[in-house]
């Protein structure tokens, strides 16, 4: 298994899709390391057999009807839109 | 009672508007005036729309002379949590990423407040979508505690706390996720209903740990507590998560006393690292109900105690990382002008848009939730949750609710806390297993410090045990004047 108290800054910062300087992976590897440290108690608890609880309530399997209902208009809809044109969201060229 | 006007109670209020003998425009021309003297020093609000308040305070007025008032709350000013929906109103959740963002459509529980006749009162500030327990991740500056102004007002519902505490306004809307509303009641000396998981809906609200989040109130009373949760619980289809249940009467619920409760008393609450005169105010608390004909009993909860604050810093984390996801800078919310390609605009918006804390919890959430991590922190926390709360399941076959302090000290000074992010963590050690366990908790002001500080005692309800939990609660606010008391601002 990994050593758990370790976490590669860089890399999941690529997974978080978020850009990070230098300082700042500094300091976040020290204090997640601290903060690692410290859930790393969680091994001395038995858990075999034991379900994951999900959420706060033994709800499962939740259906909605089937149904039309009225949803924002494409205006409303766009209203937050960093940079919008012809009722579509601008974005940068994904495709070459 | 004869508090200033800015002070009283939504029920007093709601009795006075009744009675006609003030108007609802003229109330809210007095918080109006109350929030511009205070702000300055208090910082609750994020943004304010006074000409749009004052205009709903004109139609309620109407209302009410042409006979069609529409129940108690009809009038009454009500403040949001600067991260729950409110139509055409900012909803910036205290970021940078959300700054210029305008709601385009009401949550339910907004839905409901304004049907019922309430007036949106003020975008209130808060940590970073909702991550912190002193109100100072905020990206517009912190709040401060109306009773000490050098001090944090809690939480991360630390404008709502902080805005009635002040008498901007009558009581608030906050949410909850590891003690969010009841550490700032707590220190602000409030009552924060925290609900069920389940009870309140959630649609419209910005999340941040799904399986947590729970919106409840801040108010002055118990009584006040009751009638806002009446408006606001039930079932919507539009938040998969919310139950069916029959919502009982609360406000009536408060006159009943069924049978002698049962009161469980953690041991481990009282432990290392509780402040004396806290530890003493709750005790005083005990020997109340004792003297009512309550039994009290000793229970434990070790895996809470010692584990919960773990548990909730793997699931938060990682169902934040997930969350916030959705903030990628292209559909709404800050976009970086210095990138160009997709995923250089993703990781530079998000860089730019979130705080330290924000990105603390997703840097750790996305960790945990890794190739390789997964098993070891998410799914081994998710276990070790599904026994804290079958802990506090066995202790509720014997006990009707707990009680507790709501946060082992008083509020602590602004800066004290801010760059030791573990020792704030664990500043949530009472709060946190409600929330693991899908619990109904409530803080209610039991005392001062000798340096005039609030003291909160927390009772921790069954699930929807709501109206047992208040109607406990309420009692022990009738034999006490501590919740007529307000700061000198």
């Amino acid at each position: 298994m990994n050593s758990s108290a370790e976490i590669n800054i860089e890399y999941v910062a690529r997974l978080a899709r978020l850009a990070l300087t230098a300082t700042e992976q500094a300091k976040l590897s020290q204090q997640l390391g601290d903060i690692l440290h410290y859930v790393d108690k969680l091994k001395q608890v038995e858990v075999a057999g034991i379900e994951p609880m999900a959420h706060g309530s033994p709800v499962f399997n939740v259906w909605a009807a089937d149904v039309v209902v009225a949803g924002l208009s494409v205006e409303e809809a766009l209203r937050n839109a960093p940079e919008q044109r012809a009722d579509s969201i601008v974005v940068p060229k994904v495709v070459e | 009672m004869s508090s200033p006007l800015i002070f009283k109670s939504v029920a007093e209020l709601s009795a006075m508007l009744a009675a006609k003998s003030i108007s609802a425009s003229e109330l809210m021309q007095a918080f109006v005036a109350r929030t511009t003297a205070v702000e300055g020093r208090v910082h609750a609000f994020n943004s304010r729309d006074e000409v749009g308040a004052l205009g709903l305070a004109a139609a309620s007025d109407a209302r009410r002379a042409a006979g069609q008032a529409r129940g108690p709350l009809d009038g009454i000013p009500i403040g949001f949590k600067d991260v729950i929906a409110v139509e055409g109103q900012p909803l910036t959740a205290s970021s940078k990423m959300l700054a210029n963002f305008i709601s385009p459509y009401d949550a339910t529980v907004t839905t409901k407040l304004k049907a019922a006749g309430a007036i949106p009162w003020g975008r209130l500030n808060l940590d970073e979508f909702a991550m912190g327990s002193s109100t100072e991740n905020s990206a517009f500056g912190a709040t401060a505690n109306p009773w000490d102004l050098t001090r944090v007002p809690g939480g991360s519902s630390g404008g709502s706390a902080a805005a009635v505490a002040a008498g901007e306004m009558p009581g608030a809307l906050g949410s909850d996720t590891g003690g969010s509303i009841r550490q700032p009641a707590a220190f602000c000396g409030l009552v924060g209903l925290k609900p069920t998981y389940g009870l309140v809906s959630r649609y419209g609200l910005a999340a941040f740990a799904s399986s947590l989040d729970q919106i409840g109130t801040l108010t002055r009373t118990v009584g006040d507590a009751a009638q806002l949760l009446q408006v606001v619980a039930g079932h919507d289809s539009r938040d998969s998560t919310s139950l069916s249940t029959v919502i009982p009467d609360y406000s009536a619920a408060l006159q009943k006393k069924s049978r002698p409760w049962r009161i469980g008393v953690p041991k481990e609450f009282f432990g290392l690292g509780l402040d004396a005169e806290i530890g003493a105010a709750v005790q005083q608390a005990l020997a109340f109900y004792r003297s009512a004909g309550a039994e009290i009993t000793e229970v434990s909860l070790p895996l809470t105690a010692e584990y919960a604050i773990a548990v909730y810093y793997l699931i938060a984390t990682a169902e934040a990382s997930s969350n916030l996801a959705r903030y990628d800078g292209i559909r709404y919310g800050h976009r970086t002008h210095s990138a160009t390609d997709a995923i250089s605009i993703y990781a530079q918006s998000r860089a730019e848009g979130f705080g330290e804390e924000v990105k603390r919890r997703i840097i750790l959430g996305t960790h945990v939730l890794s190739s390789g991590y997964y098993d070891a922190y998410y799914l081994r926390a998710q276990k070790v949750r599904t026994l804290i709360r079958g802990e506090f399941m066995r202790v509720f076959q014997d006990c009707d609710v707990l009680l507790s302090p709501t946060t082992p000290t008083a509020a602590f000074k602004l800066g004290e806390k801010s760059s030791d992010p573990l020792a704030m963590y664990l500043n949530d050690i009472y709060t946190i297993g409600v929330n693991l366990a899908g619990l109904p908790g409530i803080s209610l002001p039991c005392g001062f410090t000798t340096g005039g500080l609030p003291i909160g005692l927390q009772i921790i309800g069954q699930p929807f045990g709501e109206a047992e939990m208040l109607t406990i609660a309420h009692t022990y606010e009738q034999g006490h004047s501590w919740h007529t008391k307000y700061p000198n601002l």
